[in-house]
């Protein structure tokens, strides 16, 4: 059991909830993700840490409602109890000081896992530019946060309601064709803004690195659910990741095993959406 | 009050069968296959025990279950007396009286087993713990013992091992924390062997006794990320490490990552621990395949595809690579399988899994296998037979061929030596690791075995954490 502690609502469908978990915050490093459950008949979501409190005891999860799970999630309140909270998982992102740059880009609700990586390198030292995007202006998340995880701060609208028109990835190729000193790159976001981001980076020479989300159960190497094909070999994203070397990364398959469930996930929410209605 | 009968007429008496739901009622729901002992069944099987002194059965339960003496007093109708009895060395006999595979332990060392009919044990142990339930019977109360009592024990995993070393320890009055990986305790009793073999009301129960008794467990709590095994080392006296073996094995043929291959751990954990045979009900979904292929010959392999028909499988298809004979599955299972429609490709190897246009499973490539020359482990080896490929239409197709060691514990260990497989190294005796406050025991040790095997190795390891400390 976790108690939500805060709730805030970001966006129609964007929400930001601070859960307490005494123990996760003070383990959490960047790049480590959490499984929650909201109730005895849920299933168990992976969601990337979006921030952490070791002093106050809490734990930052950024979710889209996209189905039933995360729209039952988007229905509780503060006060409320997850079923169930379990985490770190995964293996933290291999930060250092760098030379040079690091980019950090960040697409839709995939600025949340970023924020943590961006402001753990910035304490480091690093030099952090980060490019943050969204479908339109009311749906670009954590600005002041990345503000202040970051040293310059790029901001794209693919309808150009705010900073500049078009996809992070066209963004990033027109800032690296300017900057040659870059060290490295995050890449988190859909998965088809990060292959398409990765092909822009690796034009300029940039290794990247990206955090996949594949369907998992356990989240701790025990049912393979989330293999995926990295550099030719099987891997799972719950234990060997879930950072990959974004250029080895199968994304065409990533993408077509996310769909999986798309019917049951359809009839579920549906469902779902009746009972709450009647 | 049932007599004792006279040796010859034991000798006489048949084994007492046990009630099983019908084979195509069962395929069509969850429920339990064999239904129990009555009262009057139990006592006709129990008249039936030698009561042999010393008992051969009781040599051969790595739980050392006071096996003739329970079965006396179920004669007596002494369910309380007979209960206690097994609860002395045994906290999960509910459990252990349906899984275990008796016929190589107790029933297969039974005197009786040489006229081909040895005590039905397990039955029996089964009646006993599901009575116990029923009446909601009390355990012993744990020993209250200053010297114990201040010593800490930390245990890595809820599943079998971890709770029979718990079960031990803190009735000798140690003070004993379990940490779960997962939101549920019981490991491989939860989220990988089916309902329709070991209820998850049963397990529940049986791990509330152990709770009950004073045994504080942790679920959703990750050694190796919330703690390091170094941390528990640092705040306990004593740490047992019974994680499982849990990583699963593919082959590593082409198409295992289309959309509709499952390993057994997967597909069994979200029809067990999530209950994704209930969805909608439950969220977590799963492919209900119509032309299910499960990979494997063992009792997982049973397990998976029984659970396929169940879950609306027209054909569901065991692929093994040798001949029925060397199944490492139990016999029990086999036959409950065959019963209800499973159909066996023996002497079948996989070599690719064949997608369609989106990426969903729809055949899988087999190879015929000969058996050559017997192989280390003495079983024949099997080998391809050239140009005989075939395919099997299928749009599921489940990998059961065992399991890895999972790092996530191990890397957080220093000083506890492991082995080239990464399963740690411990006395079969002692369960002692290269770390002198480390022991463990379970899959993480063997590999993959039985739950039974396990129980014994907690046991072990709850015998020698109390004599290290004691002394």
């Amino acid at each position: 059991m976790a108690k939500i502690l805060k709730k805030e609502q970001w966006s129609e469908s964007i929400f930001s909830m601070l859960i307490e978990a005494n123990e996760v915050a003070k383990a959490a490093q960047p790049g480590q993700f959490i499984i929650l459950i909201t109730q005895e008949s849920g299933e168990r979501i992976p969601l990337t840490i979006a921030d952490a409190s070791p002093e106050e005891g809490w734990v930052q999860i950024v979710f889209q409602v996209v189905g039933k799970s995360t729209y039952e999630l988007s229905l509780m309140n503060e006060g409320d109890n997850l079923y169930s909270f379990v985490g770190p998982l995964g293996i933290p992102s291999e930060l250092e000081k760098f030379d040079g740059k690091v980019i950090m880009v960040g697409g839709g609700i995939g600025i949340a896992p970023i924020h943590p990586i961006a402001k753990k390198l910035k304490e480091m030292g690093n030099h952090v530019v980060s490019i943050i995007g969204a479908k339109t202006s009311d749906l670009l998340i954590m600005k002041d946060k990345m503000e202040k995880a970051s040293t310059e701060l790029i901001i794209a609208t693919d309808d150009g309601s705010e900073g500049t028109k078009g996809f992070v990835n066209q963004v990033l190729e027109n800032y690296l064709e300017k900057e040659k000193n870059v060290s490295q790159s995050w890449i988190i976001g859909p998965p088809i803004m990060m292959k398409f981001t990765v092909q822009s980076a690796l034009k300029y020479g940039v290794k990247t690195f990206v955090s996949l989300n594949p369907i998992m159960v356990d989240g701790t190497g025990m049912c393979g659910a989330c293999r995926v094909t990295v550099g030719g070999k099987t891997k799972f994203a719950c234990v060997d990741g879930p950072e990959f070397d974004g250029a080895l990364v199968d994304f065409d398959e990533l993408m077509s095993r996310q769909r999986q469930y798309v019917e049951e996930e359809k009839e579920a929410y549906h469902m779902c959406l009746n009972e709450r209605r009647a | 009050m049932a007599e004792r009968i006279k040796p010859a007429e034991k000798f006489k008496r048949e084994r007492t069968p046990m009630k099983e739901q019908a084979p195509l009622e069962r395929i069509k729901n969850f429920k339990e296959v064999p239904l129990g002992y009555t009262l009057e069944d139990a006592i006709a099987e129990a008249q039936r025990c030698l009561q042999c002194n010393p008992a051969a059965c009781i040599a051969g339960c790595p739980a050392d279950v006071r096996i003739p003496q329970f079965i006396d007093k179920v004669i007596d109708e002494d369910i309380e007396g007979a209960f206690l009895e097994i609860k002395k060395t045994n906290a999960l006999p509910a459990v252990c009286g349906r899984v275990c595979p008796q016929e190589d332990q107790c029933e297969g060392a039974c005197v009786m087993e040489k006229k081909g009919k040895p005590i039905a044990i397990g039955r029996l142990e089964r009646f006993v713990a599901d009575k116990a339930r029923e009446l909601n019977l009390k355990d012993a109360e744990p020993t209250r013992n200053a010297n114990t009592a201040n010593k800490k024990i930390a245990i890595v995993g809820a599943g079998p091992a971890g709770l029979a070393c718990a079960a031990d320890l803190v009735k000798l009055g140690y003070d004993v924390t379990i940490f779960e990986a997962l939101h549920k305790a019981g490991g491989v009793l939860i989220y990988g062997i089916p309902e329709f073999r070991l209820p998850k009301s049963i397990v529940g129960y049986e791990v509330e006794k152990i709770r009950e008794m004073g045994v504080k467990i942790y679920t959703d709590y990750v050694i190796g990320y919330v703690k390091k095994v170094d941390d528990l080392v640092e705040e306990y006296d004593a740490v047992f490490l019974a994680n499982g073996a849990g990583a699963p094995s593919f082959f590593g043929i082409p198409g295992e990552n289309l959309k509709g291959v499952y390993s057994a751990s997967e597909y069994l954990t979200r029809s067990n621990l999530m209950r994704a045979f209930d969805f909608p009900k439950y969220d977590t979904p799963i492919t209900k395949g119509k032309k299910v292929a499960v990979v494997g010959g063992g009792n997982v392999a049973m397990d998976a595809v029984r659970t396929a028909k169940r879950l609306g499988a027209d054909d569901a298809i065991i692929v093994y690579r040798r001949s029925r004979t060397e199944m490492p599955a139990r016999a029990e299972e086999i036959e409950h399988a065959e019963a209800e429609g499973i159909q066996f490709e023996l002497l079948t190897n996989p070599v690719k899994v064949i997608g369609d246009e989106n990426g969903n499973v729809k055949a899988l490539e087999c190879v015929k296998m000969e058996l050559g020359e017997p192989d280390e482990s003495g079983r024949r080896r099997p080998k391809e037979i050239p140009g005989s490929n075939f395919t099997l239409d299928v749009d599921v197709v489940i990998i059961a061929i065992g399991q890895n060691a999972n790092p996530i514990v191990a890397r957080s260990a220093t000083g506890v030596e492991t082995n080239k497989w990464g399963y740690f190294v411990a006395d079969e005796e002692t369960g002692k690791t290269t770390h002198p406050k480390v022991w463990a025991g379970g899959d993480i040790v063997t590999g993959a075995a039985t739950v039974i095997l396990a129980v014994g190795a907690g046991k072990k390891a709850a015998k020698s954490i109390h004599e290290t400390l004691s002394s």
